[in-house]
């Protein structure tokens, strides 16, 4: 009996002492947040995907609340509707009104831009690029080993199985730029979303000079710069012999489209004519 | 002539593969078998072939049926498994004891934390330890070594010199026929000399290296030396006595050097062969079991990863 | 005998172009000399298009400190000076020139006579082997006279050269050592005068017994030259295990061998040194070797830089129809080549056919944790560690694991019985690690 007396009062007296170290430890430690915070935290999607530019959510969500102004603020996954409510939360005006969108840069696809060599090792871009320029002739371009399709959180982004380039699911896409890291080749790129996902852009970033790109890639920029002088709006450059379209200044005119010699401007989603794919296949099969 | 291949250099390799490794190790262990058939005969050869085959059946049906990936029996991995397993136990098991040892042994200890390579303990002491606590008494009984003894479930029993030090024999073997292997044990690990050429032939094929083995035996050496000679009365074995007895030979030979489980680089492995000594003697000497290699095994398997964290290899160029 | 104490391997040596006569590869036609080195800066090109050029005219100004000059080894007409693939799989800015005749300058001494006094001061000769576009011809083309002139309050102790030739197949100094072995010593004793030392050593691999019972006769001649027999062992050839090797010391992590006293040279480059020096020849032409199992008749050829790499296996009977794999360079450092257009470099050691069996990569299969990896690392490291961390990343934990140590010697694939991808991943690690580390110093 007094066994059980005596590890009965052990038991009390240990769990009084513990909770009251623990009281005394809560209220003396204790740190201020606001509460704001976690009101904010619970509105964001939780996926703590870096694409805002911060850690985690959770330091996103502290942001807005400390922040003036939540211009430059933008929840990629949450987008629009997110950051709405945010702004509601925290009483401050959200700036954004549309996010941009992943743009994979390269046309070379496997009928287009013929194997010179066969890689044999692991299969990431990464330590292909790391050891040489590439299957092809085209040192610049897509190696298709797919570091993007891993890194992207929200699977926007697909190989294509004809292709075997990589190819963004818009809808999907919430601009996180994981993709455009992962890239050793610096293809992807995040361009302003136009209406209907409309978008006109250079598919290529080789920047060899013309004449030498041609004989590995029929579909390559070559600075041929007939873009250049079609485009009414001075919204295309050029420069290391390579053009590019600011998509702040591409009104989708569609002129450069037009007399791009070697279909390395592509227009995608627009009513009426062809769309990427089938660009594409007609690159592919030029007699149809 | 085809598209020209391009990797990246090395653009040589030694030939070396796992199953070369393993078919190593299995000749490496063939003394200390046919040692153990010799001494223990019909039992030793139905409890070695029981429990490879089940392994390896355990494995395939794993890998075909539940993982649904690729079949890899023939790396010959779960084979040595199986034959580890059935070195570690007394040679009247029933067959069905066995296939449950083989079980826990490839589904729990190593399929289950991913296959070849993945396991944090050894497998084939996984199921040993888990025998021995499920089944105490058939796997405390050891036969009575007969040359090709053709009795199996019904041979006769004999007491393991390492029960003296529990009290509960008197006389032991001379150390020639501890040294040969003459005595009552699990199959695989009676004969020292057997065990010994294995070893030698690990080193010469440099599967593995000295560090483990060496340092686990010195190990329990010194240990069991300072126990001795300060007070014999109390501590009546005697390092050599503790060496040749039990499944420390084996233990240090070709269990704890299992590749998976073991540190990796020298100074991580004296440092793991010192552990695996002192909780051997601490539990033969101090403990309730009469043996404690395999406990003591997979207590530094559980700190291996540990050990790999904070003992570095020598790096070239530092000063130590 | 001696070898250096850390890991290392010893594949199957298929030296099967030893003890060929070095023979001199035809002109090619077109001759696409680089203009860029596979360290440092690229060399500005001083010529144009259309501008008549001689053998050994400078044609590229040193764009650096790190970066050497270029001279021509053809005489002809300047074509175009554009981007060509090199053995990188990238391209580099090449002058591409049309090949007339064989016209060398005036000033190159062509006697054959082996010169042995040199009179110029230790400044003068670092300037002419500058001017001569001298880099380390061992492969890693670092310019020589960086290494020979140490960094301020470092004094070098020792020369040693590298004759050690510890990759399988290479014989291109095996043999420049049979052929040339006085040229090269009295090269070694002018390295030795630019960087004021009274003692240099040898070391070549016991593999090459004539070259050693040569080299050894030919230093008593010389005064403070060793030649020191080492045990086959790769990779010796690697400056931090040869200086091990020979001195037994070992270059601290992040340092060079000048910090223990040491300036390692190759051989080649000691032959280099000697015919810029004496002849007052620039550097273009080395000796590579094309062999190969699969390969008819193996060789050693003298070969101008920019030489189209087609025209010198031509001469040698032409790729071999059992080939999956083209080698620049040995079998464990070299590249493979996705043609053989490009041109032979001045690092180029030789061209290396693999037959198809061995070319393609074997199934990887999970890492039995076997500590191979760790046990032949020349380098101490921990390469399945390494290999894991580059797999997610993990580059902050690799620079603490010195990923930077890496050499990149390749044993740790080697002999990897699971077939890991090992040195991939380790390389992947050390090109971003080496970045991270370069963007830091930059923020500083």
């Amino acid at each position: 009996m007094s066994i059980l007396i005596l590890s009965l009062a052990t038991l009390v007296t240990v769990g009084a002492i513990a909770a009251i170290i623990l009281f005394i430890a809560s209220k003396k430690f204790r740190v201020f947040e606001d509460p704001l915070i976690d009101r904010v935290e619970a509105a964001l999607p939780s996926v703590n995907c870096g694409g805002c530019g911060f850690p985690s959510c959770r330091a996103f969500a502290i942001e807005c609340v400390h922040t003036e102004s939540l211009k430059n603020l933008v929840c990629t996954v949450g987008g629009i509707a997110t950051m709405k409510e945010v702004a509601i939360i925290v009483g401050k005006d959200s700036g954004i009104l549309r996010l941009p969108v992943a743009v994979v840069r390269c046309g070379g696809g496997c009928e287009v831009r013929p194997l010179t060599n066969r890689y044999d090792g692991v299969n990431s871009c990464a330590i292909v690029h790391n050891l040489y320029g590439g299957e092809t002739g085209c040192t610049w371009g897509c190696l298709g080993y797919g570091d993007c399709v891993l890194s992207c959180k929200f699977d926007a982004i697909h190989i294509h199985p004809k292709t075997k380039l990589p190819e963004v699911d818009d809808d999907k896409c919430t601009s996180c730029n994981a993709c455009v890291k992962a890239c050793p080749k610096s293809i992807i790129e995040l361009r302003k979303r136009a209406i209907k996902s409309r978008k006109i852009y250079v598919n290529c970033v080789n920047k060899d000079p013309g004449d030498l790109i041609a004989e590995f890639c029929s579909v390559a920029c070559i600075s041929c710069k007939k873009c250049l002088e079609a485009c009414a709006f001075d919204a295309i450059t050029i420069s290391g012999n390579l053009a590019f379209i600011d998509s702040d200044k591409c009104t989708l005119c569609r002129q450069c489209v037009r007399v791009c010699p070697t279909n390395a401007i592509v227009e995608v989603n627009f009513p009426g004519r062809k769309n990427q794919q089938e660009t594409i296949e007609e690159v592919m099969n030029p007699a149809n | 002539m085809d598209k020209l291949i391009i990797s990246p250099s090395p653009h040589v390799h030694s030939g070396d593969t796992i199953s070369n490794k393993m078919i190593g190790v299995f000749i490496a262990l063939l003394p200390a078998y046919v040692a153990g058939l010799y001494f223990f005969g019909l039992g030793a050869l139905i409890i070695s072939v029981t429990a490879v085959l089940s392994c390896l059946l355990f494995e395939y049906l794993i890998q075909r049926f539940i993982l649904k990936g690729p079949v890899t029996i023939t790396d010959g991995s779960a084979a040595l498994t199986g034959l580890l397993l059935a070195f570690n136990l007394p040679s009247n098991l029933p067959v069905w004891i066995v296939i449950i040892g083989s079980l826990v042994a490839i589904g729990i200890a190593k399929m289950s934390f991913g296959g070849l390579g993945n396991n944090p303990f050894n497998p084939a002491l996984v199921g040993r330890v888990f025998l021995l606590i499920s089944f105490p008494a058939q796997m405390t009984t050891w036969p009575k070594p007969v040359p090709w003894n053709p009795a199996y479930l019904d041979a006769v029993t004999a007491a393991t010199p390492l029960a003296l030090l529990k009290g509960q024999i008197t006389e032991i073997p001379s150390a020639l026929n501890l040294f040969l292997g003459n005595m009552g044990g699990s199959i695989g690990e009676v004969s020292a000399l057997a065990l010994l050429i294995g070893f030698i032939y690990l080193l010469i094929r440099k599967i593995i290296t000295w560090h483990i083995p060496v340092s686990i035996l010195f190990t329990v050496f010194v240990f069991t030396g300072i126990l001795h000679y300060t007070n014999p009365e109390t501590y009546i074995g005697t390092p050599v006595f503790h060496l040749l007895t039990g499944g420390i030979l084996l233990g240090a030979i070709f269990m704890a050097t299992d590749y998976v489980t073991s540190p990796m680089n020298p100074r991580g492995m004296l440092l793991y062969g010192l552990g695996i000594g002192v909780i051997t003697v601490l539990i033969r000497v101090f403990g309730s079991y009469p043996e404690g290699v395999s406990f003591a095994i997979l207590i530094m398997n559980a700190f291996t990863p540990l050990i790999n964290k904070y003992i570095k290899p020598k790096r070239f160029g530092s000063p130590e | 005998m001696r070898t250096f104490k850390m890991g290392g391997i010893h594949p199957q040596e298929y030296k099967l172009s030893a003890g060929i006569k070095i023979q001199d590869a035809d002109l090619p036609r077109q001759a696409v000399i680089p203009l860029g080195h596979y360290l440092g800066i690229p060399s500005n090109a001083v010529i144009a298009k259309g501008d008549t050029i001689k053998v050994g005219q400078l044609i590229g100004q040193a764009g650096g400190h790190v970066s050497a000059n270029v001279h021509s080894s053809v005489s002809g007409i300047v074509n175009r000076i554009e981007g060509a693939f090199d053995a990188s799989g990238y391209k580099v800015p090449s002058v591409f020139i049309d090949v007339e005749g064989d016209e060398w300058l005036e000033s190159i001494d062509r006697t054959r006579e082996v010169k042995r006094e040199c009179t110029l001061t230790p400044a003068g000769i670092i300037k002419k082997i500058t001017e001569s576009g001298i880099v380390g011809l061992g492969g890693a083309t670092f310019p020589t006279h960086v290494k020979l002139t140490p960094p301020p309050g470092k004094k070098a102790e020792v020369l040693i050269v590298n004759g050690v030739e510890c990759e399988p197949y290479l014989t291109c100094d095996h043999q420049l050592m049979l052929e040339k072995g006085e040229e090269i010593l009295v090269g070694v004793t002018i390295l030795m005068k630019a960087i004021d030392v009274n003692r240099a050593v040898i070391g070549i691999e016991n593999n090459k017994k004539d070259a050693i019972a040569l080299m050894q006769r030919l230093a008593k001649t010389f005064e403070g030259i060793q030649v020191v027999p080492l045990q086959v062992q790769y990779p010796q050839g690697g400056e931090k295990q040869l200086v091990d090797a020979i001195l037994g010391r070992q270059v601290p992590s992040g340092a060079l061998p000048i910090e223990v006293g040491a300036v390692v040279q190759n051989v080649a480059t000691a032959f280099a040194v000697y015919e810029a020096v004496q002849k007052n020849k620039p550097l273009f032409e080395r000796v590579i070797t094309i062999t190969g199992k699969s390969m008819a008749h193996h060789g050693n050829y003298r070969a101008r830089i920019g030489t189209p790499l087609i025209s010198v296996v031509e001469q040698a009977g032409g790729i071999p129809e059992d080939t999956g794999k083209i080698v620049a360079g040995g079998p464990m450092m070299g590249r493979a080549l996705s043609n053989l257009d490009i041109a032979v470099a001045k690092g180029t050691s030789g061209v290396l056919f693999i037959p198809t069996v061995e070319s393609a990569r074997k199934q990887m299969q999970n890492c039995i944790r076997c500590t191979k990896c760790v046990v032949v690392c020349p380098m101490g490291l921990e390469p399945y560690l390494l290999m894991t961390q580059s797999e997610r990343s993990m580059w902050k934990e690799m620079e603490n694991e010195r990923i930077m140590d890496c050499i990149e010697c390749g044993c740790c694939s080697f002999t990897c019985p699971s077939n890991r991808p090992l040195l991939d991943y380790l390389r992947l690690g050390k090109t971003t690690v080496n970045k991270i580390i370069r963007n830091r110093h930059a923020r500083k």
